[in-house]
C-alpha cells in the first residue's frame, strides 16, 4: 500500500511540475504577459481623483493614437458607469496597447476572446497589449461590480 | 495494527449545556442559509432572464441580493458550522470538555456580529458584495459585524488551544489524537490566515466608516483581503477534510491508511498560506514575479488535496471490497450509498474532483486571463465551496443532528433525494456558468438587465442552464431544510446517543522520530510566517504610504 501511495504522490508531483513548465513556456515562448506595476497616480483624499487625472498625462488626453506604424496606444478612464472614450477605432492588424485607470471605484476592463483582461484600480495604471487581426466589433465590458448600474458599463473596440 | 483517532474510543459525551452551545451556531448558520438559498435562486434565474427582484420585499437590487447570498453562504454559514463542528471534534478527539465561558462568548459574538451585518445588508446600506472592495463603502455596522464574526472564530480557536494544552499536561509525551489534531490545525491555520482581513477591517475600513480616515486605499485593502481570501477557502474545506479523513472511512466500513500523511496534509495548509496573489493576477501595481511565485505555491497547495484524494479513495475502496465489491471499480458501487451521510459526502467528493481541477486552471498564471472575473469563477466555486463543502456539511448533519437531538433522522429517503438533486443541480449550473465564462460572460453582473447581453447567443444557453441548475439546487435546499426541521422537531426519539463515527488507522502514529514535529504546530506557523513575509513583504512595503481615495456608497 505504501508503494501505491508513494507512486501516486510521485505521479501527482510530476503532473504539477509539468503544468508549471507549460506555464513558463506560455510566458517565455508565447510572450503572454500579465499586467504588472505600471505606474501610479498620486492623489490626496481632499483632491478629486478625476480632476487629478485630467492633469496627469496620458489621462489628460484619453483616446487612441498611432505611436508607430501599426502600433496604437489607447488611453481610457473608467468611472461609474462608463469608459472615456466609449469607442476605440483601429485598423485590422494593429497592435494596441491599452493604458487605463479608474477615476472612482474598482472597475474591470475585459474584451472577451482577446488577451485583454485587467482590473482598473484607483491610483494604479493598468497596461495590456493585444494585436487585433480580425476585423469586427469587440465588446469592452466592466467585469467588476462597481455599483448600482454596473451592468450598463461597456464600450467597444471597432477594428476595420 | 490499528489505532484510534480519539483519545478514548469507548464512550465520551460532552455535557448537555456544552452540546447546546455547539449545535446552536450550526442551526443558526443553516437558518440564515434559507435567505442565502432564496437569493441564490434569484441570481440563477436572473442569468436565464427571469427577474424575481420585483417580487422580493425589501430587496431593491440584484447586488443587494448578491451581497446577502455571498456573505451568508460563504462567510456566515461556513463560520457558524466550523465553530460548532470543530469544537465538537476537538472535544471528542481529546475526550474532554471545553471551556464553557469561551463557548458562550464565541456564540454571542457570532450572533451579534451577524445581526449587525444583516442590519446593514437588509437596509441596503452595504451593497458591496462579500468582497467589500473599497472605495465602495458600507455602513459601519457591516464592517463591525464581520469583525465580530472573525473574533468569534479566534475565541473558538483559543478554546481549542486551552483544552489541548490542558490535555497535553495530563498526557506528557503522547501524540495528539488525530481527530483533535486536524481540528486544532484547521483553526490555527485560520488564525494565521485571518490576520490580513483583520488588519484591513480594523485599521482601514472601520476607522474610515466612522469618518476617522479620510479615504480608503483600494489596492492595499484588496491585497490584504486576498491574503485571507484564499486561505479562507481552506477554512471552509478543512472541517470537511476532517470528516473525509477521520469519519467517512468508518462510515463506509473502511479505514484511514496513514495517520502520518493526514497530519502532513494539514500542516501543508498552514505552511502554504501566502497564495492570495493568484486572485490578483490581472491587478496593476503587483509585479509579475510575485504573481508567478503565488502560482508555484498554489500548485504546491494542490498537493495535499491530491494526498486527500488518495487517502479517501483508499478508505472507500477498503469499505467497498469488504462489502463484497470486486474488480477495478466494482467496489465503488458497494459502499453504503443508502446512508445519506455517506451518499451526500461521496457525491461531494466527486464534484470536488471537478472543482479542484477547475481551480488549478484559475490559478494557472496567464491562463487566468481567459477566465478572470467571468462566470467561470462562480462555476468553479459552486463546485468547491458550494458543493464539496456545503453538500458535505449536509451529509455531516445527517448523523450530527440525530446525535445532537437523540432522535432518528426523519426521512432517509428525503435525505438521499436531497443529495442526488444537489449533485445534479450543481453539475448543470456550473456547466452553464463555465461555458458562459469561456464565452466572456462576466460574473457578479445583473445579466437580465445588461444591455450588451441580449445579442450574444453563447451566453443565452449558458444562462438557461444556470437557471435550471440553480432551480434544482434550490429544491434540494428546501428538501434539506424540511429534513433538518422535521428531524429536530419530529424525529423518533432514541434512548441513548450513538457515538459519532470515527475511523481506525492502518498505520498508527509513531511515538518517536521526525513525525513528532508534525504535532508542534508553532514551528509550522513560524515557517509559514517567514514565507509570508518573503512573498507579501515587498509588495506591501513598496505600496506604503497608503493612497487614500474618497468612498462611494453603492
Amino acid at each position: 500500500m505504501e508503494r501505491y501511495e508513494e507512486g501516486f504522490l510521485l505521479a501527482a508531483g510530476i503532473v504539477l511540475v509539468a503544468f508549471l513548465g507549460a506555464l513558463v513556456y506560455s510566458v517565455v515562448g508565447l510572450g503572454i504577459v500579465l499586467p504588472t506595476a505600471s505606474g501610479r497616480v498620486y492623489c490626496t483624499p481632499d483632491q478629486k481623483l478625476l480632476k487629478v487625472l485630467r492633469k496627469t498625462p496620458p489621462f489628460d488626453n484619453p483616446g487612441v493614437k498611432e505611436v508607430a506604424p501599426g502600433k496604437y496606444e489607447a488611453v481610457l478612464i473608467g468611472q461609474t458607469w462608463q469608459y472615456t472614450p466609449e469607442e476605440i477605432d483601429v485598423p485590422a492588424g494593429s497592435e494596441v496597447t491599452f493604458r487605463a485607470t479608474s477615476a472612482d471605484v474598482i472597475h474591470g476592463f475585459f474584451i472577451p476572446n482577446t488577451r485583454i483582461n485587467m482590473m482598473l484600480i484607483p491610483g494604479e495604471v493598468s497596461v495590456a497589449t493585444y494585436k487585433f487581426t480580425q476585423p469586427g466589433e469587440y465588446l469592452l465590458l466592466c467585469h467588476e461590480y462597481c455599483g448600482r448600474l454596473h451592468h450598463t458599463m461597456a464600450g467597444k473596440v471597432v477594428v476595420k | 495494527m490499528s489505532t484510534s483517532v480519539v483519545y478514548n474510543p469507548s464512550k465520551f459525551e460532552l455535557p448537555e449545556d456544552q452540546l447546546k452551545l455547539i449545535k446552536w451556531p450550526i442551526y443558526f448558520g443553516f437558518t440564515l442559509f434559507v435567505v442565502g438559498a432564496i437569493m441564490g435562486l434569484e441570481q440563477a434565474l436572473d442569468h436565464a432572464g427571469i427577474r424575481l427582484i420585483p417580487y422580493m420585499p425589501g430587496i431593491n437590487s440584484y447586488y443587494q441580493g448578491l451581497t446577502l447570498h455571498g456573505v451568508i453562504n460563504a462567510l456566515v454559514l461556513t463560520t457558524a458550522f466550523a465553530n460548532g463542528f470543530m469544537s465538537l471534534t476537538t472535544a471528542r478527539g481529546l475526550s474532554r470538555p471545553l471551556n464553557k465561558p469561551l463557548l458562550q462568548l464565541a456564540w454571542w459574538l457570532l450572533v451579534i456580529g451577524v445581526l449587525l451585518a444583516a442590519f446593514a445588508m437588509f437596509t441596503g446600506n452595504a451593497n458591496v458584495l462579500f468582497t467589500f472592495y473599497p472605495p465602495l463603502e458600507a455602513h459601519w455596522t457591516f464592517y463591525v459585524g464581520l469583525a465580530l464574526v472573525v473574533i468569534s472564530t479566534w475565541v473558538t480557536s483559543a478554546n481549542q488551544l486551552i483544552t489541548l494544552s490542558a490535555w497535553r499536561k495530563e498526557h506528557p509525551g503522547e501524540r495528539i489524537p488525530l481527530l483533535a489534531f486536524t481540528s486544532v490545525a484547521t483553526y490555527v491555520m485560520w488564525d494565521f490566515a485571518s490576520v490580513g482581513i483583520a488588519i484591513e477591517v480594523v485599521f482601514l475600513l472601520i476607522p474610515w466608516s466612522f469618518g476617522l480616515l479620510a479615504g480608503a486605499d483600494p489596492l492595499l485593502s484588496r491585497t490584504l483581503f486576498w491574503f485571507t481570501g484564499h486561505p479562507i477557502v481552506y477554512y471552509w474545506l478543512l472541517p470537511v477534510y476532517v470528516s473525509w479523513y477521520t469519519m467517512i472511512p468508518k462510515q463506509v466500513g473502511g479505514a484511514l491508511f496513514s495517520d502520518r500523511f493526514t497530519r502532513v496534509a494539514f500542516v501543508m495548509f498552514i505552511l502554504l498560506i501566502p497564495v492570495g496573489f493568484h486572485h490578483q493576477y490581472v491587478d496593476p501595481g503587483i509585479t509579475q514575479g510575485f504573481k508567478f511565485t503565488s502560482t508555484v505555491l498554489t500548485f504546491g497547495i494542490f498537493f495535499p488535496s491530491l494526498m486527500t484524494a488518495f487517502a479517501v479513495m483508499y478508505a472507500l475502496e477498503i469499505g467497498g471490497r469488504r462489502a463484497g465489491g470486486t474488480g477495478l471499480i466494482g467496489w465503488f458501487f458497494k459502499i453504503p450509498w443508502g446512508d445519506p451521510s455517506v451518499c451526500a459526502q461521496v457525491l461531494a467528493m466527486i464534484v470536488f474532483l471537478l472543482g479542484g481541477l477547475s481551480g488549478l486552471m484559475n490559478a494557472s498564471y496567464d491562463m487566468n486571463l481567459v477566465v478572470h472575473n467571468t462566470s467561470f469563477i462562480p462555476g468553479h466555486f459552486h463546485l468547491t465551496v458550494g458543493t464539496a463543502v456545503v453538500l458535505s456539511y449536509m451529509g455531516i448533519c445527517y448523523w450530527m443532528v440525530p446525535y445532537f437531538e437523540k432522535r432518528k433522522l426523519w426521512s432517509r429517503k428525503l435525505a438521499l433525494v436531497q443529495s442526488a438533486l444537489w449533485f445534479v443541480g450543481v453539475l448543470i449550473m456550473s456547466r452553464g456558468l463555465m461555458m458562459g465564462g469561456l464565452a466572456g460572460m462576466p460574473r457578479r453582473t445583473d445579466l437580465a438587465l445588461a444591455p450588451y447581453a441580449a445579442n450574444l447567443p453563447e451566453w443565452h444557453i449558458a444562462g438557461i442552464m444556470t437557471g435550471i441548475g440553480g432551480t434544482i439546487l434550490f429544491i434540494s435546499a428546501v428538501c434539506f431544510f424540511i429534513e433538518l426541521g422535521m428531524t429536530i422537531f419530529a424525529g423518533e426519539p432514541e434512548a441513548a446517543r450513538e457515538d459519532m463515527p470515527f475511523t481506525a488507522t492502518v498505520q498508527a502514529p509513531e511515538s518517536s522520530g521526525w513525525e513528532l514535529n508534525l504535532d508542534r504546530l508553532r514551528y509550522w506557523v513560524v515557517a509559514g510566517v517567514v514565507l509570508t513575509v518573503l512573498v507579501y513583504g515587498p509588495t506591501l512595503i513598496g505600496h506604503l504610504p497608503p493612497t487614500f481615495v474618497a468612498g462611494l456608497q453603492p
